[in-house]
């Protein structure tokens, strides 16, 4: 695994934060040195014991440079690194690292070429980013829980930088929120503003009297649509995967249907939704 | 009646139309409305029902009461079933109590015939206005004009609507007159060329003022059953190549016919709806649309009917063997679209990568071709995959066997050890 000509492997594993920063700054790291890691690892991932390990410092001035250089060069490939970074792809700070390499070798001509070996498993991921983020703006089910939209999804990727930009313009004027239950965080939106934070665990209310009425109308109509001559599950499985099926309005049991009643000790735990401190924190240019 | 029942009956009414898309609308969100469309290319499924088809907007009738006699159809006059009506406060709530969900992506509105067709087009128009103007809704909205409404109604139902549509239904005049009467072709074709002609001068306003209103922005479109008449797949698919070239339509959908009754007319109840035929049809439509096929070119006087086995372009590969093989380094995009397992995307990504260097087999795959078809009839730098061989027969039951497991409609066949 040779890289460039003044490039070698060399034994050491790098760690960071976890951060797009923190893996922009590896990079840095790895060009300063001329050193290829063996493996770049957030901190949450598996101890590797065989070899030196370094732990790289996110330092945003190093990233920033490595990013300007990156679009410098190639404003596609700046979008590529962002949303490569985004996939649940095994090793992709890794397989992300090779891709620059090659780019500032040769120059970005063999991003035309998808069957390059040092782009495809990169693009292929992508896609599968592209491809999960275009279901959901369709799969995505909100309940209003008293006048703030609340929904959740089970994806693969890391897909609520890219997806929260379509809620965000579709509901501009509303206050929702997103719940990743993979990735364990969360977008929160106002209007005018919206951020993603992580948050361990979330848990959603019951509905309520009128929006288990639009749910029961919701699942009555999915329901009534479909013509019975021409059923075809294969069909229905292959278009909608069962994974999404989870979060979906119209495949919950029946509990989803009635609110429960209401009971004086009951309080509302609903979601206190008066966030976010600092703005600028979504970056819209995934 | 409450709304769920009434919700149950005008869906049931209205399943049988094919159209639920959301494609070519660009609403961008707008200050004080809730909604837009979505940017991309294709349009945006929210669901897939038990029969595998898409689910994008709330496909409901503004009544099921028709004044109409229809043979083919579930809401005629003659037919005993439970009538109804939403008022145009019932429609807009759900819709927006729906989108807010995100259950939809818009509204699909279709109506019996009731009293006439002005006055069930001003209900309509009046359940869309409340819409657009007292919800501020903002997402995409499908209505049908109904044949014989005054012009100036399709004219205010088109600034309201992102796409207007004209249901043909019965693809011939003959089919017309025996199984829908009250109808006739003048009166289905009128309104679709005032749409067009609307929709051209609507753009052309855009171009001169920002701020011009815009008719139908997403264009009209139109539905064909297949399989209630007699006509051929040659007539339906000479039929479409008119409507696209003539009246610049942006889709026409097949609906296989499902029997709902039983006339000496129409096929019997026991009939099983043409889902292959209509899977052929759509195949062959998208090579209408975008590979630049004609017509003609897929059938003619004496095949009147697609192959059952293989799809329309493989047929016509099979019938024009002189064509192939295609060298991928060299042919021009058009020519590249032509060979069996080549489509649109990785026609484009040929191009694009062949520019870096050339294109060898093993590429192929990776650039999203289909070998299990392409394989007969590509070469690569002069070669096609190493020790490949094969003849004519075997060509066609390579692409019969490469094809099957996508089909509609199988009978299974389950091979037992014990029979």
């Amino acid at each position: 695994m040779i890289f460039g000509e003044f490039l070698s492997l060399m034994d050491v594993i790098y760690y960071y934060d976890g951060s797009f920063n923190g893996f922009l700054s590896c990079i840095f790291s790895s060009y300063a040195c001329k050193e290829v890691p063996a493996g770049i690892y957030s901190g949450e991932d598996s101890a590797y014991t065989l070899f030196d390990s370094r732990i790289i410092r996110t330092n945003p001035d190093h990233a920033d440079r490595v990013l300007r250089k990156i679009t410098a060069l190639s404003p596609e490939a700046a979008v590529l690194l962002r949303r490569g970074f985004l996939t649940c792809l095994p090793d992709k700070e890794l397989l992300l690292l090779r891709l620059i390499y090659k780019l500032l070798r040769e120059g970005p001509v063999f991003l035309r070429n998808r069957s390059d070996k040092t782009f495809y498993p990169v693009i292929k991921a992508v896609q599968h980013l592209n491809g999960e983020v275009h279901l959901l703006k369709g799969f995505v089910r909100f309940s209003d829980l008293g006048g703030v939209l609340g929904g959740e999804i089970e994806p693969k990727n890391r897909v609520l930088p890219v997806l929260g930009g379509h809620f965000c313009s579709r509901f501009h004027n509303e206050r929702f929120f997103l719940y990743d239950r993979t990735h364990k965080e969360a977008l929160f939106h106002v209007p005018g503003r919206s951020v993603i934070r992580p948050l361990a665990d979330f848990q959603m209310a019951p509905p309520d009297e009128a929006e288990a009425r639009y749910r029961l109308l919701w699942k009555r109509f999915y329901d009534t649509i479909a013509i019975k001559e021409r059923e075809n599950p294969r069909l229905r499985m292959s278009n909608m995967p069962k994974r999404y099926w989870n979060t979906m309005t119209e495949f919950q049991g029946e509990e989803h249907f009635v609110s429960p009643p209401a009971k004086d000790t009951f309080a509302p735990p609903a979601i206190q939704i008066s966030l976010p401190p600092p703005p600028g924190e979504h970056n819209k240019s995934f | 009646m409450d709304v769920l029942e009434k919700l149950t009956i005008l869906t049931d009414a209205a399943k049988y139309d094919a159209a639920c898309t959301s494609s070519g609308g660009s609403r961008t969100s707008k200050k004080g409305y809730i909604g837009n469309t979505s940017t991309a290319m294709a349009g945006c499924c929210h669901t897939f029902s038990a029969d595998g088809r898409c689910v994008t907007l709330l496909k409901v009738l503004l009544t099921n009461r028709c004044v109409y006699d229809c043979k083919y159809c579930v809401n005629r006059r003659s037919n005993e079933t439970k009538r109804t009506a939403f008022t145009p406060e019932e429609l807009a709530d759900l819709t927006i109590n729906f989108y807010r969900r995100n259950y939809i992506e818009g509204l699909f509105l279709s109506s019996g015939v009731f009293r006439s067709p002005d006055y069930t087009t001003e209900l309509m128009i009046q359940a869309l206005s409340l819409l657009r103007e007292k919800h501020r809704f903002n997402g995409y909205i499908h209505a049908k004009a109904i044949p014989g409404t005054a012009p100036e109604l399709v004219e205010r139902l088109g600034f309201l609507a992102d796409r207007l549509s004209v249901n043909i239904e019965l693809p011939s005049e003959a089919g017309l007159k025996t199984l829908a009467p009250d109808k006739t072709k003048g009166a289905i074709l009128a309104p679709m060329r005032q749409i067009q002609t609307r929709n051209r001068q609507s753009r052309e306003e855009l171009v001169k003022y920002r701020h011009a209103p815009r008719f139908a922005p997403a264009g009209q479109s139109t539905q064909l059953i297949v399989g209630a008449t007699q006509d051929t797949d040659f007539h339906i698919l000479r039929l479409t190549q008119g409507l696209y070239d003539r009246y610049s339509l942006k889709r026409v959908f097949y609906s296989a016919y499902v029997p709902v009754t039983e006339h000496a007319l129409l096929p019997a109840k026991d009939v099983k709806p043409p889902l292959l035929r209509e899977h052929r049809l759509y195949q062959a439509d998208w090579l209408l649309r975008f590979y630049g096929f004609r017509a003609d070119e897929l059938l003619d006087e004496k095949n009147q009917d697609f192959d059952t086995r293989v799809d329309p372009k493989c047929s016509w590969a099979l019938a024009h063997l002189e064509f192939f093989p295609v060298e991928v380094n060299t042919a021009a995009y058009e020519t590249l679209l032509r060979i069996p397992g080549v489509g649109v995307t990785s026609a484009r990504r040929i191009l694009s990568a062949r520019r870096v260097g050339p294109l060898h087999i093993d590429n192929l795959k990776k650039l999203g071709v289909v070998m299990k078809r392409a394989q007969y009839f590509l070469t690569a730098s002069g070669k096609m995959a190493d020790g490949f061989r094969f003849t004519p027969d075997s060509v066609l039951r390579g692409l019969i066997a490469a094809e099957q497991p996508l089909l509609p409609q199988q009978e299974m066949v389950q091979l037992s050890l014990f029979s």
